[in-house]
């Protein structure tokens, strides 16, 4: 058992120094494996430290609760899929949002004559950790697809999602304000908790991963607030560490869309397109053309540059093994290969990164857009695999365009463009394309693992 | 836990605060996604919470938050932590020879 309050303090320190050196040695591929562990001792320093204080009851209960997480923890861990990464992440959040609102809830029962600063951190923990845990849960089940991943929209949604909040932030407000009730915690967690899945219903799938990080921002928030309840200073320190990865997250992904975090959330992003006048360019006579595997295979064989630009489409396909097979068939050809990887392709922030990753594709291959930019108009052919928004160059050219204004990958600079695609079915922002009546672009239909397979035989049979 | 006044937490969360957006402006965009798994570790923290809550519960409500609670967070940590180094054990930096890709990990 450990009594001293300073040795307990300084143990806690231990932890918060190792979880500042994990997110540290995330700086570099190299090392970021390492700080992981870090981490994870770290993590054990603190749960060892909390477990040998003196006075904990409910022994049976605790271990339980431990063994009963970890399996939980371990087995979701292990056998989820890597394109199943962004519900996972999704996931966690919520847990651990839902276990901060929890910790603030059993405070409020337990507290007599709460002081006001106590309440307010009580207030705020058990208020952002139910957003969270909720719109976790919904973004879990939309990149699941158990609801449509789409928005979902009804007349109003803004300003009855606002009106929720505010009555959640009136009865935190009574709260703080000296009304020790039961019942008005409860009734703020149910409003909170009604409010996350209304926040992020109405948010369609290219928007998850603004979701995901902003969601991530607020469990740190919510953790951090549990700190200030049982002060305790690893809980503020770690949340808040956690918090500033989430908004930055947020930041640079709602940046890479050209768009606020406001428009994000309150803009319910497919809904709002239809009107603009944009893609009307088939009208000008040009066609889309199709063209088949073999074609392709010669022109990526005879080709000195090939950039790849993976979108969301090869992460349903589970795609990724095979693009690296292809990649590998054609530099053993002599052909130089790179990626191109736009901030937001995909659902999550670095989302292409993981799969290709897990594909045992070499990070040094892959290239962010500013850097990959460049380089288009030097490349004979660019393969675009289920990536559509991101390449569509009415982000540049068309102001009426809703995505005017996002930065895209320069692909319409290349010699030519081979797009994989299932059908000409309009991209999450359900915008066309004018990329694909560009007349150096061909159009490969068909499900993407199925094309990448038939054009590595192709290109073998050569 | 030790008594410390609010000012001197919220000046630690303040430090916290830019601590975490200068070291996390440093991780590079191909990392974004273990970030947000080893973030999503890191709030597992709130394990601590729980386990105070639980091992001071003396009444059955307590106890049934308390226990939801650990149960959450470690589902939190131990997941969090495992689905990262799973992914971070992915990130290498050029291809193996095919046979040897086990052994030289």
């Amino acid at each position: 058992m450990i009594s001293d309050p300073d040795v307990v303090g300084l143990l806690y320190l231990v932890t918060i120094a190792c979880f500042v050196v994990s997110l540290k040695f995330l700086s570099s591929p190299r090392h970021a494996r390492k700080g992981n562990w870090v981490g994870g001792a770290g993590m054990l320093v603190a749960i060892v430290t909390t477990l040998l204080l003196e006075g904990l009851e409910n022994w049976v209960l605790i271990v339980i609760g431990l063994v009963l997480g970890s399996v939980v923890g371990v087995v979701g861990a292990r056998t989820v899929r890597m394109t199943a990464m962004p519900q996972m992440v999704a996931i966690f959040n919520g847990v651990g949002g839902g276990a901060a609102a929890l910790v603030a809830l059993s405070e409020w029962h337990n507290v007599d004559g709460p002081v006001w600063d106590e309440t307010i951190s009580i207030v705020l923990s058990a208020l952002i950790g139910s957003i969270s845990f909720a719109g976790s849960v919904v973004a879990f089940a939309k990149l699941q697809e158990l609801v449509s991943g789409r928005p979902i929209v009804f007349p109003a949604q803004n300003i009855v999602n606002i009106a929720v909040l505010v009555a959640a932030a009136v009865l935190g407000v009574v709260a703080v304000a000296g009304v020790e009730e039961q019942w008005v915690l409860y009734t703020l967690v149910a409003l909170a908790l009604l409010f996350g899945v209304m926040f992020v219903l109405p948010i369609g799938g290219a928007d998850m991963p603004v979701v995901i990080s902003l969601l991530n921002a607020f469990t740190g928030l919510a953790a951090s607030a549990t700190g200030f309840v049982l002060d305790s200073t690893v809980l503020i320190v770690s949340g808040m560490l956690v918090g500033a990865a989430g908004t930055l997250l947020t930041l640079l992904m709602a940046k890479a869309m050209n768009r606020s975090v406001t428009n994000v959330i309150f803009g319910a992003f497919g809904q709002v397109q239809t009107g603009a006048g944009s893609g009307r360019a088939a009208d000008d006579g040009r066609t889309v053309r199709a063209t088949t595997p073999e074609d392709v295979a010669v022109q990526l064989s005879f080709a000195r540059k090939v950039i790849v630009a993976p979108g969301y489409g090869m992460a349903v396909a589970q795609a990724q093994h095979d693009v690296r097979q292809l990649a590998d068939v054609l530099e053993e050809a002599g052909v130089e290969v790179k990626y191109a990887i736009h901030p937001v392709a995909g659902r999550m922030p670095g989302h292409m990164n993981v799969l290709l990753a897990e594909a045992n594709v070499p990070y040094t291959q892959l290239f962010e857009m500013d850097e990959i930019n460049p380089e288009f108009p030097q490349t004979d052919v660019v393969l675009v695999i289920g990536a559509n928004d991101v390449t569509n160059p009415a982000a540049r050219s068309d102001p009426g365009s809703p995505i005017y204004g996002m930065p895209i990958l320069d692909v319409d600079k290349a010699a030519s463009i081979v797009v994989l695609k299932r059908s000409m079915n309009p991209g999450f922002a359900g915008i066309d394309n004018e990329l694909y009546l560009d007349p150096k672009a061909t159009m490969l239909f068909g499900d993407a693992k199925d094309s990448v397979l038939k054009l590595v035989a192709a290109v073998k049979a050569l | 836990m030790i008594e410390v006044p609010l000012v001197l937490e919220l000046a630690i969360l303040l430090l916290a605060a830019f601590l975490g957006f200068e070291v996390i402006s440093k991780v590079p965009t191909m990392l974004h996604t273990p970030l947000m798994s080893g973030a999503n570790f890191i709030h597992g923290i709130v394990i601590v919470g729980a386990i105070l809550v639980l091992g001071g519960a003396d009444d059955t409500f307590t106890k049934v938050v308390g226990f939801t609670a650990l149960v959450l967070a470690t589902a939190n940590v131990v997941g969090g932590w495992f689905v990262t180094d799973r992914m971070l054990g992915m990130f290498k930096r050029r291809p193996e020879p095919k046979q040897e890709k086990e052994t030289r990990e």
